[in-house]
């Protein structure tokens, strides 16, 4: 089974000028892989300041990892050059939070669909260019001639980002990063998009990676689920599990403040301790030390990820009773 | 119990080049003290409008065209531009989309705070401030030292609980809260919610929460208004609109919510809502309406009371409403 993205204990530090020594640790030890063969929907969550646009960033190849390799197709990203570069940009393919920003207001929407056909040489003539634009509108569940030609301004927000969805279709994509793709959409058109990003996987073979803060529409959406806080990789496994039993302190914390929209089910059975202007910095422990409910005298060193059942595994010592893995095996945990 | 605020037929149109917008469409209603109203409804629906008006903040090319905002006994509309500065924070508090935007960068916290009680109280000693200060910083869970800070010290919601601090200086008898945690995680969104309900039991003042989050309704508010085009749809308790809301649209809306039932179900609502230039005649939701009659597409639905309480403006249920009448 050959993977199609697979992180080598990725991190990613950044430090602040010359002369000052302190650094952010925004991704801590990472590992995960994809298999080429069998297209999944990943979904990666936490909080602002977890580490999860700069995920991004680094799968994209935006930025460089401080140390470990990222892969795409057995090649680490950083190196790959000419064509093979081409084909990485092709097959790897970004939908961005703001769906306002992307557009150029001086362009037709039509801009944004034919640089890329024309960049990557993918139709020869104008008519056949003009046919795949259609195609790729239409997948979305957009009507074409209500949108071609049409000026950003004039479309809604839940238009545009099905159109930059459109655009990453387009190209074929082995691999599809999903930034936050509904956080700016209207709550009754966030649902036709992941909708439509979840055909993408269905019908296309395109592996999503779709980073959020927002639970519910992960739970929906993907197959399995990493928790993010503060870099590392609190919580890892089945979505179903993760977010029906959640074990980790941050996890219970994270899913109980999920304001559902179910009148019987109320919110905030757990306390949160330390309110965040509490949080300094506390050395190398658990990352989550600060404002935990359970901290012990142990959690100063890193807790390493302990297994909990088949599809599921937590980075705390109130698990230490369970098998400790290694990071390169929390891809073993998620089901695809 | 007497209402401590209501809207009268509040009528809101912005004069564009194209025509003429009516963003707030004879909308009514009212809340005693102590009650939660959540407003909800798609972008461009009219809810920050409604919110502007009640302040007396449209700006043009927007023009309240009539109606009436009455706090305790005094109109609002009617009140001179002075007496309406004197009001807002001491009858009416707003808390705008992204307040916490809003401080000042280059002032102290407590500055900030000085100021908005000097404004309505020229001659207000400072110990009596510095009391007010820390008496309302306590009250969203913030320490003194706070007041010393400067804005960009503070997380975003400590921010956005600094902004509410402010709002309640004065003791206002009606806050509104427009998207107050639209930018902040979970768990910060729940300590900011928690603030507000709690302070809201103290001071007994009554809160209009606006927002889309039907999850945030679904945990905070008494009664739910679902808006659609500039109007109000349907008007009820949080727990009948969530089990069996009446008028189409919030049926839509109630069903595409994400829980934890109906997992990989996605149900959006089909269409897109209308332009507010070019508004469909009769009932503004009929070109996506499923249940839509003849008679939605020439007559306007009166917004009107069920037997049991409830408002609503359907063709639906007209019959229901003569018996009611």
């Amino acid at each position: 089974m050959s993977e199609l993205l697979e992180l080598k204990n990725v991190s990613k530090v950044f430090s602040r000028g010359l002369l000052s020594r302190s650094s952010t640790t925004a991704l801590n030890n990472v590992s995960l892989k994809l298999s080429e063969d069998e297209p999944t929907i990943l979904t990666v969550a936490g909080e602002s300041g977890s580490g999860k646009t700069t995920l991004a960033m680094l799968l994209l190849g935006f930025i460089t990892p401080t140390t470990g390799q990222i892969l795409y197709r057995g090649q680490d990203i950083s190196k790959i050059a000419g064509d093979e570069r081409m084909t990485f940009r092709r097959e790897v393919q970004a939908v961005f939070q703001d769906p306002f920003a992307v557009f150029n207001p001086f362009y037709t929407v039509d801009h944004l669909l034919t640089v890329p056909i024309s960049r990557f040489k993918l139709a020869k003539t104008k008519r056949e260019a003009l046919t795949r634009m259609e195609e790729a509108l239409t997948a979305v569940g957009l009507q074409p001639n209500e949108i071609l030609g049409r000026f950003p301004h004039q479309l809604s927000g839940g238009q545009r980002q099905r159109i930059n969805v459109a655009r990453a279709l387009l190209l074929r994509p082995r691999l599809l990063v999903a930034d936050e793709p509904v956080s700016m959409v209207d709550a009754s058109l966030r649902a036709t998009i992941l909708e439509t990003l979840r055909n993408l996987q269905r019908n296309y073979g395109v592996s999503i990676i779709y980073i959020t803060h927002d639970l519910t529409t992960a739970y929906h959406i993907s197959k399995s689920i990493i928790v993010l806080y503060r870099g590392s990789v609190m919580e890892a496994g089945d979505v179903d599990t993760v977010i029906k039993s959640p074990q980790h302190p941050y996890t219970r914390l994270l899913i109980d403040s999920i304001p559902w929209p179910d009148v019987n089910r109320h919110w905030g059975e757990t306390e949160i301790k330390a309110r965040e202007s509490e949080l300094t910095g506390h050395g190398t422990g658990c990352p989550f030390y600060a404002r935990c409910p359970f901290a012990m005298e142990k959690c100063l060193t890193p807790p390493p990820l302990f297994r909990l059942n088949d599809h599921q595994a937590a980075s705390c010592y109130l698990y230490d009773k369970n098998p400790s893995i290694k990071p390169e095996q929390l891809t073993e945990m998620l089901p695809v | 119990m007497n209402p401590v605020l209501q809207v009268i037929d509040l009528r809101v149109s912005y004069y564009t080049d194209s025509g003429r917008a009516v963003a707030l469409d004879d909308v009514s209603l009212s809340l005693s003290a102590g009650e939660k109203l959540g407003l909800v409804g798609e972008s461009g629906s009219g809810k920050s409008t409604m919110a502007l008006a009640m302040m007396r903040m449209i700006k043009p090319p927007g023009r309240v065209e009539g109606g009436q905002v009455i706090v305790g006994d005094t109109d609002l509309i009617k009140l001179s531009d002075q007496e309406m500065l004197r009001a807002r924070l001491s009858k009416i508090a707003y808390i705008p989309q992204g307040a916490m935007n809003s401080l000042n960068p280059v002032m102290r916290i407590g500055a900030q705070m000085a100021d908005a009680i000097r404004a309505h109280d020229p001659h207000v000693t400072r110990s009596d401030i510095d009391k007010r200060c820390e008496k309302s910083l306590k009250s969203v869970d913030l320490s003194d030292a706070v007041s010393k800070m400067y804005p960009h010290e503070l997380s975003g919601g400590m921010k956005q609980r600094v902004c509410i601090a402010i709002s309640i200086l004065l003791d206002p008898q009606v806050i509104i809260c427009d998207e107050p945690t639209s930018a902040l995680d979970v768990v910060t969104q729940r300590q900011v919610m928690e603030t507000i309900d709690r302070i809201q039991k103290e001071i007994g003042a009554a809160v209009i929460l606006i927002g889309h989050d039907m999850g945030l309704m679904a945990q905070f508010v008494d009664k739910v208004a679902v808006m659609y085009a500039g109007r109000l749809m349907e008007l009820s308790p949080v727990r009948q609109m969530f089990t069996d809301p009446k008028h189409p649209y919030a049926q839509a809306l109630i069903s595409s919510l994400p829980n934890l039932d109906n997992k990989g179900v996605f149900q959006g609502i089909p269409g897109l809502a209308p332009s507010l230039l070019r508004l469909p005649g009769g009932c503004p939701f009929h070109p996506r309406c499923t249940k839509v009659m003849e008679v939605c597409k020439t007559v306007r639905p009166e917004f009107d009371t069920l037997p049991d309480g409830r408002q609503v403006a359907c063709h639906l249920y007209s019959a229901d409403m003569h018996k009611a009448a």
